[in-house]
């Protein structure tokens, strides 16, 4: 097994539902989406989103779409206080979780998409 | 016999979108509709304040409609393009009649103007409850009688026949209060098609091309994960839907715009703000997003199908806004070496100081952006950021403290730690925080009317 990042097997968009967010985690490839079933769990997204999401977190899967959707329960800061973060309506959530790594079998190599690793040049590599 | 194929654009994906991009979509290729979304609900309550302090009853509509009308009325006339726009806001009546004068300017006399009006039912909102409708929370189960003698605006998400029926009355232009966001793609199709009331199917597919598009430019490019692919920025194309008789229809944006119409923009912009994917409800049908099927046919066209719908619910959703307090947000810039420890410094100062002037507030908040605002631990910078920028927040039942939070934020900048700037716009003061309470309501409660008038 290997580490990626999410942003090298998928895209996302996020945006707001209630006092939550709900992130749309696309995979690139059949085969990805695989690993995003296995290894993306309502849990495991849970934990990486750590102090920004209060609630719990609820997957659906839309397999046309290769996709995955999360919907984080009170992601935007709680009560009235939402309405004076910078983010407050979720909308970088779901960049945050294109940052999640993830193990992947060694002989996966994910679809070229360009520049995703210098998308993110200020992250520090773990 | 029902129309060929028809093209239905969206041109507004909220109140504050680009005010150039309706005017090229009408004059940039051909098109038989244009749509356009101005309300999200912290609008209806600001329309409802508007249109309140107004005594001469002109307020409360998206007034850049009107502008936006007498740009583009001669293109409307010319090419035959029909609008359909919830620019009513909670004043529908005033909206057609700043339309109807435009027009009347441009002499465009015998014009049929529409309108959609019975979502707004403030005022009936107490003859609702006697009646044993409790308006309760959906999301908590709270009846709102909790909060009824705060509400300030109350309006039903209304179906999308009564756009039909304007259509089918001869609007050119057909004006709505609320509605939903994608109803205003499906009323037209409802018109072109002949499309009933149980067409669940069909119904469906309209739902899904009008959450495709309702937001503008995030299916032709923006937002895309894949920026670098996007080309064209400054000349973004709109979305545009070729919609077919059977429920199939392409998405795509006129030829020689900017951005991208792929299956991977597309389908961004099919999971943006998804619930339950199996169950996409709307006055008209609970459409099937996991029915959707995507396919690519040549340079930015993608092809949709297969949507699947079941019977709608017996009830309208209720969107309800009430006042919740005040608040207030002020920020400042922190340079140089140890930025971050510096604004940690100066916003504890801030605090420190308001303590000891004896004020508490409901709520704070700070923050400081480009350490984490955002992100969190989710990922730490891997050097220590040399500007920070520190936003600070209160939000309080009693207004007058939240004003004197706004002025103990410019002090700072000459009694904090060295190198704090950004102080402009004056001090912040306080404003009303809105807060929502979703609802159901029988769909017997509700009547929507539509008028449709001839310009003189």
């Amino acid at each position: 097994m290997k580490t990626l990042p999410l942003y090298r097997l998928a895209h996302a968009r996020s945006g707001d539902k209630g006092d939550g967010s709900n992130v749309g985690l696309i995979a690139y490839d059949d085969r990805g989406f695989e690993i995003l079933r296995r290894e993306v769990t309502a849990e495991a997204v849970k934990k990486h989103f750590g102090d920004i999401v209060r609630g719990v977190v609820d997957r659906y899967e839309v397999p046309n779409l290769r996709a995955l959707n999360f919907i984080l329960h009170d992601s935007l800061g709680g009560g009235g206080i939402a309405r004076l973060r910078t983010d407050a309506q979720g909308k970088t959530h779901g960049m945050g979780l294109l940052l999640m790594e993830i193990q992947v079998p060694d002989d996966y190599v994910p679809p070229a998409v360009g520049r995703a690793g210098p998308a993110y040049p200020g992250v520090a590599r773990r | 016999m029902a129309a060929a194929m028809i093209r239905i654009a969206n041109g507004q994906g909220f109140w504050g979108d680009s005010v150039d991009a309706p005017v090229r979509l009408v004059r940039e290729g051909p098109l038989d509709y244009l749509t356009l979304d101005y309300l999200a609900e912290v609008t209806m309550s600001i329309m409802q304040k508007l249109k309140r302090r107004d005594e001469t009853g002109r307020s409360g509509y998206a007034i850049d409609f009107v502008d936006l009308i007498r740009r583009i009325l001669p293109d409307l006339v010319e090419k035959e393009i029909r609008v359909v726009a919830n620019a009513g806001g909670v004043n529908p009546g005033a909206c057609l009649k700043a339309v109807a004068g435009v027009a009347k300017e441009a002499g465009a006399s015998g014009m049929k103007i529409g309108m959609v009006q019975g979502d707004d039912i403030l005022d009936r909102l107490d003859a609702i409850l006697s009646e044993g409708v409790t308006l309760a929370n959906m999301d908590d189960g709270r009846p709102l009688s909790e909060i009824r003698d705060r509400v300030l605006a109350a309006n039903v998400y209304l179906s999308s026949f009564p756009i039909a029926q304007a259509l089918d009355l001869g609007a050119r232009i057909v004006l709505t209060g609320r509605g939903t966001d994608p109803g205003l793609v499906v009323g037209p199709l409802i018109h072109e098609f002949r499309w009933g009331k149980e067409d669940w199917d069909r119904l469906a597919a309209g739902t899904v091309a009008g959450h495709i598009v309702e937001c503008g430019a995030q299916c032709t490019g923006g937002n895309f994960s894949r920026w670098w692919e996007v080309e064209g920025w400054d000349h973004l194309g709109y979305p545009i839907v070729e919609a077919e008789p059977d429920g199939s229809f392409v998405i795509t944006k006129h030829a020689g715009t900017g951005g991208m119409v792929t299956e991977d923009t597309v389908a961004e912009q099919l999971v943006y703000e998804m619930g339950n994917p199996g169950r996409y409800i709307t006055p008209d049908v609970i459409a099937d997003f996991t029915s959707v099927r995507l396919s690519q046919q040549g340079t930015d066209r993608v092809a949709v199908a297969g949507v699947q719908g079941r019977p709608a619910t017996d009830t309208y959703k209720v969107s309800i806004s009430y006042l919740a307090g005040y608040s207030a947000v002020g920020q400042l810039t922190v340079s140089g070496p140890q930025a971050l420890e510096k604004a940690r410094v100066a916003a504890e100062a801030l605090w420190g100081r308001l303590r000891r002037a004896g004020l508490t507030f409901d709520e704070t908040y700070t923050e400081f952006v480009g350490a984490g605002a955002c992100h969190g631990a989710i990922a730490p910078p891997d050097s220590p950021p040399v500007e920070v920028v520190m936003r600070l927040g209160v939000k309080e039942r009693d207004a007058k403290k939240v004003d004197r939070f706004g002025k103990e934020i410019a002090p700072l900048v000459t009694s904090g730690p060295p190198g704090i700037t950004g102080f402009a716009g004056g001090r912040p003061r306080a404003t009303e925080v809105i807060a929502f309470w979703p609802a159901l309501i029988p769909k017997g409660l509700v009547i929507p009317q539509v008028r449709v008038e001839e310009v003189a």
